[in-house]
């Protein structure tokens, strides 16, 4: 238990043009999370977004009217800070630094900037130039070199991807918040999209492109008997080591494992006082299907190179042992940065899920190198 | 400022902790940054030791062979009338890996593990190390 809960969500409609600014799309999910948390924007003092978030902390104050902030951080990496904005807010409240946090993430990621089109240069401030002048630029070439390597490591397939990606457009089709509301995949709708980075992403194995917010409100354990429906944070964790890239990981001993997930599952299972075995749901970021599996094998879920056979067993669907991304995930509900995870997550332990997992005790939401598990209070 | 597309040789030649690399690339050499104290090689190139923290460095030559670790193909990179690559990620003998192109393929693939061994080639105004499968046939 890190004495930090979960007190609020809130988001917009997820689609592929807003019609809106980014800030209106923060503004709208923000109040939203201030709403149902029970709390009013007076009650903010912190606040926490991506490095990558385009909209300033001060003037979405303004916007929500908070008064006063004496806590701001933002967390690097994209999508590997998803669950650190939450750490994040848990070490302000924690630490006396702030008494409520609001964590936001809005983008125009399909109507604006698309992080899925050919990069005309180098991004960011890793040296890409090692990459992008031989072919890498896009994100789904980045990951694919590193994919490709657990497929020839343990003879994975790229239909064993669509296997992941025919569960999560199952769940996407039970909730009406998902792009692909209703609109379930087969396996031979999989294999027949077109190949995105051969031979080992096609069409359906990468995440959308999406507008949207989501945003949540981080509060003190003790203030549980104010909230209507408190989550607690029972864990958070981030995890990075040496020789590793955000967008260029290919310097690890072994590129057929994913280090930082393992290094971060250990951290939050110590910190959680649990084991795999105990987490009932898990809401893991997929930029890119193989993800999902090298995450399922750095958590223990599963040994080294079993996830094909563990998602084929229909592990991660409806009643099966570990069900996974019961929002349709960043695939099949949409791509707001791994935050709408943490919100399913919210959901699950809330019991207010459209695909609702029986008596949930313990959900872990993964985002790359960072995590969480959150539970009852 | 490059156009976007465009070769980033002057760039590359501009950083500090890289030039050296496409310097000895201009000439068709392929080395690899060393620790001049410790002796470890590392590559991508960084200003520090992270073994030993040393700031000296010099290069060792590489025989610019070793082994395909990863790989894929690059459809259109950069602009959409470019031509398709092969991405690799190479295992160099010396230990360290390299990201290239693999040239000349002399089938459809998978590549993994092919033995390669390196060719200069001029790509948009810059002499670039890319891989060939290594035949044992001199180019």
């Amino acid at each position: 238990m890190t004495g930090a809960i979960v007190a609020g969500i809130g988001a917009t409609e997820f689609s592929k043009d807003s019609g809106r600014s980014t800030m209106q799309l923060a503004a709208e999910a923000s109040r939203a999370a201030i709403v149902d948390a029970g709390l009013t924007p007076a009650d903010i003092d912190g606040v926490v977004t991506f490095t990558v978030d385009g909209n300033d902390e001060l003037q979405l104050m303004r916007n929500l009217g908070v008064e006063q902030i004496t806590w701001w951080s933002r967390t690097p990496g994209g999508g590997v800070g998803a669950c650190a904005t939450v750490q994040h807010a848990v070490a302000a409240v924690t630490s006396g630094q702030a008494d409520a946090v609001l964590v936001y993430r809005a983008f125009n990621e399909r109507s604006q900037y698309r992080f899925g089109q050919p990069h005309t240069r180098p991004m960011g401030a890793v040296p890409l130039d090692w990459y992008h002048t031989f072919g890498i630029d896009t994100p789904a070439k980045m990951y694919a070199l590193w994919f490709r390597r657990y497929m020839h490591a343990y003879g994975a397939t790229n239909e064993d991807f669509g296997r992941y990606t025919v569960s999560a457009r199952r769940y996407a089709a039970t909730n009406p918040k998902a792009w692909f509301h209703d609109r379930p995949i087969t396996l031979e709708d999989h294999q027949a999209s077109r190949w995105i980075v051969e031979p080992v992403l096609r069409l359906y194995d990468c995440c959308q492109e999406s507008d949207g917010a989501v945003a949540l409100v981080v509060t003190r354990a003790e203030r549980s008997g104010d909230v209507d429906q408190p989550v607690a944070i029972l864990a958070a964790a981030d995890a990075h080591q040496r020789d590793a890239s955000i967008t260029a990981n290919y310097y690890h001993d072994d590129l057929a494992t994913y280090p930082e997930a393992a290094a971060c599952a250990r951290l939050l299972f110590a910190r959680a006082g649990l084991s795999p075995a105990d987490v009932d749901v898990a809401e893991i970021y997929e930029n890119f299907s193989p993800l999902v599996f090298l995450v399922l094998e750095a958590y223990g879920f599963c040994g080294p190179g079993e996830a094909p056979a563990f998602i084929a067993d229909g592990n991660l669907d409806p009643g099966g042992a570990l069900p996974t991304n019961t929002h349709g995930g960043l695939l099949g509900e949409a791509y707001i940065h791994g935050i709408n995870s943490i919100q399913e997550g919210v959901r699950q332990v809330r019991g207010a899920a459209v695909n609702q997992v029986p008596t949930v005790e313990r959900v872990l939401v993964s985002s790359l190198n960072s995590g969480l598990v959150l539970g009852r209070v | 400022m490059t156009r976007p597309g465009e070769p980033m040789s002057d760039a590359r030649r501009a950083a500090p902790d890289d030039a050296f690399f496409w310097d000895a690339a201009a000439d068709d050499r392929l080395v690899i940054q060393r620790c001049a104290d410790c002796g470890r090689l590392r590559h991508p190139p960084a200003p520090m030791c992270g073994h030993c923290g040393s700031l000296s460095w010099d290069t060792a030559p590489s025989a610019g062979r070793g082994r395909i670790t990863s790989w894929m193909y690059s459809l259109h990179p950069n602009r959409p009338d470019d031509e398709p690559r092969i991405v690799i990620l190479v295992q160099l003998d010396e230990g360290v890996r390299l990201v290239s192109n693999l040239v000349d393929p002399p089938d459809d693939g998978p590549y993994d593990e092919r033995p390669v061994v390196v060719e200069f080639r001029d790509d948009r105004g810059t002499r670039t190390p890319f891989f060939r499968v290594d035949d044992g046939v001199p180019s």
